[in-house]
């Protein structure tokens, strides 16, 4: 559903000044129906990246597809196609919110502009302040009209530009169980975000990104590839030379004793437990709880942002 | 005219006219222009009869353009040619005011991106505004002139005063030259607003448009220009190239990419 070659944007002040590089090289695909999660710190060109696939800005060298239309040729069919969140998401503040919805509804060419405006309104809990001035919104029903106005002319693919930034936890979790929603209805979701647990919760894949991209995958992969598998076997007592035992055994890579906790590294978990379950029990460990160790998202990103840097 | 259009002029309209300055700004000012002659013939029916006063101050250039009337018609038509001008600067003044803000506006409360990001085109995004901007001036010039015409006899300004004001010239002035100026103003503002990061600026920087009209008034007052058909025809045209020239180049100009990456 999206694709890039070699996508590159730079920025040139002046003529006297050397241009910025704000996104090098990115060779993506985003598949139909996926969630997509694009993550970076600030600066990384992250928005830069969104705004040339949204036909906002124009690439300095490469290609890029929206729905098969190529960005820089297809332009306004690429608009015409895709939903757009953007970072800052500004509105009509003197306008209500039905006639900001109506606004947006007919530069879309939305056929039933009344029936779209009144869904999204009411999907959004807005419609009960759907006469009152934008200007008078929180920020989290703002962000909440944003969505409505991304959204209003039915897009396959939607641009989330931080959909939760700055929201209250309850008005966050709102937005994410409305993307949570989109997904079910098979639409391509390409989410900019600093919120990591949130692109662990909703996102198929995440791009990390820092002008260029550094690692792409689902979440669960990047964690096998960057610390391994870990289970963790909480022990009623820690005994002496249990651990030297487990590193022992043949499936183990590694074995660490954490207060009363054995936190081993294994390439299957799922087939090796038993085994190791099982000689625990013979050593003598009384084996309370095991589960399976699961690094945050925020480590994958820490550690992907630290090897970047320090290439 | 396409709906994107209509939705642009319809979304300018609802936000400047929501605010009751703008609105009472867009009444007030063309009433004052309206009055303010109205005010100055009905004070000089009274002193001025037909042959009263002295024409040997009168620019030569003008007392030439008077055969056939007395003196003192002479003198109010002189007079009234100035007030012909304030009725060009009419259609201005109000749409120089909305469509400085427009763009920049729009940067300011950050609902341009998603604005640019519709399918809308350039052009479209332009005439909407555009005419969002010129027409209120327009119309509120148009009645203001009407209504100043109607109230002429009240004032009791004779019959070739009357038939001056609704011969040629001043028809000229109001109905063709007032409205290309307004398109001129309007585009240069829009140029100016989408390449200013502040309302203030772009406002003030717009109304540099006025100048040529303001130095074709003073022209007027020092007798070097005199406002007859002629010369009006040739404003006229001098108005549709420009117009057509700053149309072009608000188009040109008008570079979404910059626009967005630039404003900070």
């Amino acid at each position: 559903m999206i694709q890039t070659e070699d996508l590159t944007k730079r920025f040139t002040k002046s003529k006297k000044e050397a241009p910025i590089t704000a996104v090098d090289g990115l060779t993506l695909n985003v598949a139909e129906g996926e969630v997509f999660g694009f993550l970076g710190p600030n600066g990384a060109g992250k928005t830069t990246t969104v705004r040339m696939l949204t036909s906002l800005i124009a690439p300095s060298a490469g290609r890029a597809f929206v729905d098969k239309l190529q960005v820089g040729k297809d332009d306004q069919k690429i608009r015409e196609r895709v939903g757009i969140l953007t970072e800052t998401p500004g509105m009509y503040e003197r306008l209500s919110a039905e006639r900001n919805l109506n606004i947006f509804a007919r530069l879309y060419g939305v056929k039933d502009v009344p029936g779209q405006v009144e869904k999204y309104l009411r999907m959004l809990s807005l419609w009960d302040r759907r006469f009152d001035e934008v200007g008078s919104f929180s920020k989290g029903m703002r962000q909440k009209l944003a969505i409505a106005r991304a959204l209003l002319h039915e897009p396959r693919i939607v641009f989330l530009d931080e959909p939760t930034s700055g929201l209250d936890p309850e008005a966050a979790k709102l937005v994410r169980d409305f993307i949570d929603e989109l997904k079910t209805e098979g639409r391509t979701i390409f989410i900019c975000t600093h919120n990591l647990d949130e692109a662990d919760r909703l996102c198929d894949r995440i791009g990390i990104f820092k002008t260029r991209l550094i690692t792409v995958d689902s979440p669960e992969n990047l964690r096998e590839k960057l610390f391994g598998r870990k289970v963790v076997f909480h022990l009623q007592a820690m005994l002496p030379g249990l651990a030297e035992r487990v590193r022992g055994l043949p499936a183990v890579k590694d074995a660490q004793v954490v207060d009363n906790r054995l936190l081993v590294s294994l390439e299957d978990p799922e087939a090796q437990n038993p085994g190791i379950v099982r000689a625990l029990v013979e050593a003598g460990a009384g084996v309370q709880f095991v589960g399976e160790l699961r690094h945050s998202l925020e480590d994958i990103y820490l550690e992907m942002i630290r090897q970047e840097e320090t290439h | 005219m396409s709906e994107r259009i209509r939705t642009i002029i319809g979304k300018e309209w609802a936000e400047v006219f929501k605010n009751k300055m703008v609105l009472f700004t867009v009444l007030f000012m063309p009433l004052l222009f309206t009055a303010l002659p109205l005010i100055m013939l009905g004070t000089m029916s009274g002193a001025v009869g037909a042959d009263a006063g002295d024409m040997t101050d009168m620019p030569a250039q003008f007392a030439r353009a008077c055969v056939g009337l007395s003196s003192g018609e002479c003198m109010q038509i002189y007079l009234l040619n100035e007030f012909m001008l304030l009725f060009m600067m009419m259609p201005l003044i109000i749409p120089i005011t909305i469509a400085a803000y427009s763009v920049v506006g729009e940067k300011a409360t950050r609902s341009l991106e998603p604005l640019l990001a519709t399918p809308i085109t350039t052009e479209e995004l332009l005439a909407g505004k555009g005419l969002a901007a010129v027409i209120p001036g327009v119309l509120a010039t148009l009645l203001c002139f009407g209504l100043f015409v109607a109230l002429l006899p009240l004032v009791g300004v004779g019959e070739r005063i009357f038939a001056y004001i609704t011969g040629p010239t001043w028809l000229l002035a109001v109905l063709v030259a007032g409205p290309l100026m307004a398109v001129a103003a309007v585009n240069f503002a829009l140029i100016v607003s989408s390449r200013v990061n502040d309302p203030r600026v772009a406002e003030q920087l717009s109304t540099i448009i006025i100048v040529p009209l303001l130095a074709v008034l003073f022209g007027s007052l020092a007798g070097i220009i005199v406002l007859n058909v002629t010369n009006m025809l040739i404003g006229i045209l001098i108005m549709v190239v420009a117009d057509v020239a700053l149309v072009y180049l608000g188009a040109r100009l008008f570079q979404r990419e910059v626009i967005l990456t630039r404003w900070k």
